[in-house]
């Protein structure tokens, strides 16, 4: 469901590195309150943004060699990949306005 | 959604105290509209575990499912919801305005505060930089990634000690590090930690020092009574050592405590402002508990209706000078 789509350990070099456009990963799982919270306002971005730029989400829950590769040990994490480089990343549940801030640059 | 018209109540905050209202509010035909706020929106509870406490949930219930119940029961009844910041408050005169983080412009009648507080910081170097890394201050949250790890709570409240506890389904071991020899938490809890086999103490221990690159390598204690300094490795510190009030945007328009709380009028949520009310833990030192916060989020909620019942009855006048103060303010 819903415009951001899911990204796995197999896919993320392919979908997010690989990308041509620039990517907003949300690392989520669902024992974590705050990440509930994040989640619809990524959707929100993807449904008004997604022509500009990617998003997607991963479930750290089944996907472990991502974020420890990135060194993600908290949830919600959100990162932005622009050219397979790491160029953002947000530890906790933002607001819609601090995460849309953070991709406006290529709005 | 900027320059709209004057509403009633504008709730800022959720949590138990901003849900409470909002439901309260609701219910008055108030139509409510209740800033959700950033971090952990949701309040404290999004990261707590089970809550044992709470009455009318015997077999207990989930922080964040709590917090999904109180939030559709406030939106049953026609709260508006904005999952968003407000970054700026002005609270005195007739019309209170909120901006939120768009720099939209909202005006109210009543404004119910219900910001609560936020994790307090150790203050140390790396602790931000390695939040996410191995700091955290949530345990349900990223417990997770500290499978088989060595790991420390520094705390010894209540919220420690069930941090420590439930860490443990995880980690291999769990030090709770306390400045004090003996834990503050309630003795239910005290209890299970000390029989705990996977947890152990550095008692009159507080940590000085936070070492890592990319993620956290260890920590330093110091012994509060010798002076003497030891190492600890561990792959993640989990930070409980209480909260401060979210008074920041506030100050200096209402009376705070020296601790930074915010002062109301006797047993009332009245601020000193007229129209502006206090709940939940943004109030209370004391109490700090979720049904409390409830409570205290429902008496502003019926000390705003009262109010505002006051005002349209009293003066009727106001309402064109509410029209010009509003035009001024939202400019």
């Amino acid at each position: 469901m819903g415009a951001v789509a899911d990204v796995t350990d197999a896919t993320f070099d392919e979908v997010v590195l690989k990308s041509d456009k620039p990517v907003m990963v949300d690392f989520w799982a669902d024992w974590c309150g705050p990440c509930k919270q994040v989640s619809p306002i990524i959707e929100e971005l993807a449904k008004a943004h997604g022509d500009k730029v990617r998003f997607v989400k991963m479930d750290t829950n089944t996907n472990p060699v991502t974020p420890a590769n990135n060194y993600v040990l908290g949830l919600p994490t959100i990162q932005v990949y622009v050219r397979g480089e790491l160029v953002k990343a947000f530890k906790g549940a933002k607001s819609k306005s601090v995460l849309l801030g953070a991709i406006e640059e290529y709005l | 959604m900027s320059n709209e018209s004057v509403r009633d109540v504008i709730i800022v905050g959720s949590g138990p105290a901003g849900y409470t209202a909002a439901i309260y509010a609701a219910r008055a035909d108030l139509k409510p509209l209740v800033f959700e706020g950033e971090i952990d929106s949701g309040g404290a509870l999004m990261t707590t575990t089970d809550v044992e406490n709470f009455p009318g949930f015997p077999d207990g219930i989930m922080g964040p499912d709590l917090m999904e119940k109180m939030r559709a029961q406030a939106e049953r009844f026609g709260a508006e919801l904005i999952t968003d910041d407000v970054v700026e408050l002005n609270l005195s005169g007739d019309i209170k305005t909120v901006k939120d983080g768009y720099g939209n412009t909202f005006a109210a009648r009543t404004v119910i505060l219900a910001m609560g507080s936020g994790y307090r910081k150790l203050g140390l170097e790396g602790e931000d930089r390695l939040s996410g890394h191995g700091v955290s201050w949530c345990a349900t949250c990223d417990g997770f990634f500290f499978r088989d790890k060595d790991i420390a709570v520094i705390g010894g409240g209540d919220s420690a000690v069930e941090e420590a506890i439930f860490l443990t389904r995880f980690a291999k071991s769990v030090t709770i590090v306390h400045r004090r020899d003996e834990l503050r938490a309630s003795k239910i809890m005290a209890a299970r930690a000390l029989k705990n086999p996977k947890i152990s103490f550095a008692w009159n221990s507080v940590v000085t020092e936070i070492h890592g690159d990319k993620t956290v390598t260890s920590i330093t204690l110091k012994d509060t009574i010798t002076g003497e300094e030891r190492g600890l490795p561990i792959s993640g510190l989990f930070i409980a050592i209480g909260h401060d009030p979210r008074s920041g945007l506030v100050k200096g328009q209402l009376h705070l405590d020296p601790d930074g709380y915010v002062i109301t009028d006797g047993s009332s949520t009245k601020t000193n402002l007229p129209g502006v009310f206090a709940s939940g833990d943004l109030v209370d030192h004391t109490y700090r508990q979720a049904v409390t916060a409830a409570g205290t989020g429902c008496a502003a909620a019926l000390d705003a209706e009262r109010y505002l019942t006051a005002l349209h009855h009293g003066e009727h006048s106001t309402a064109a000078a509410d029209e010009a103060l509003l035009t001024g303010a939202a400019s």
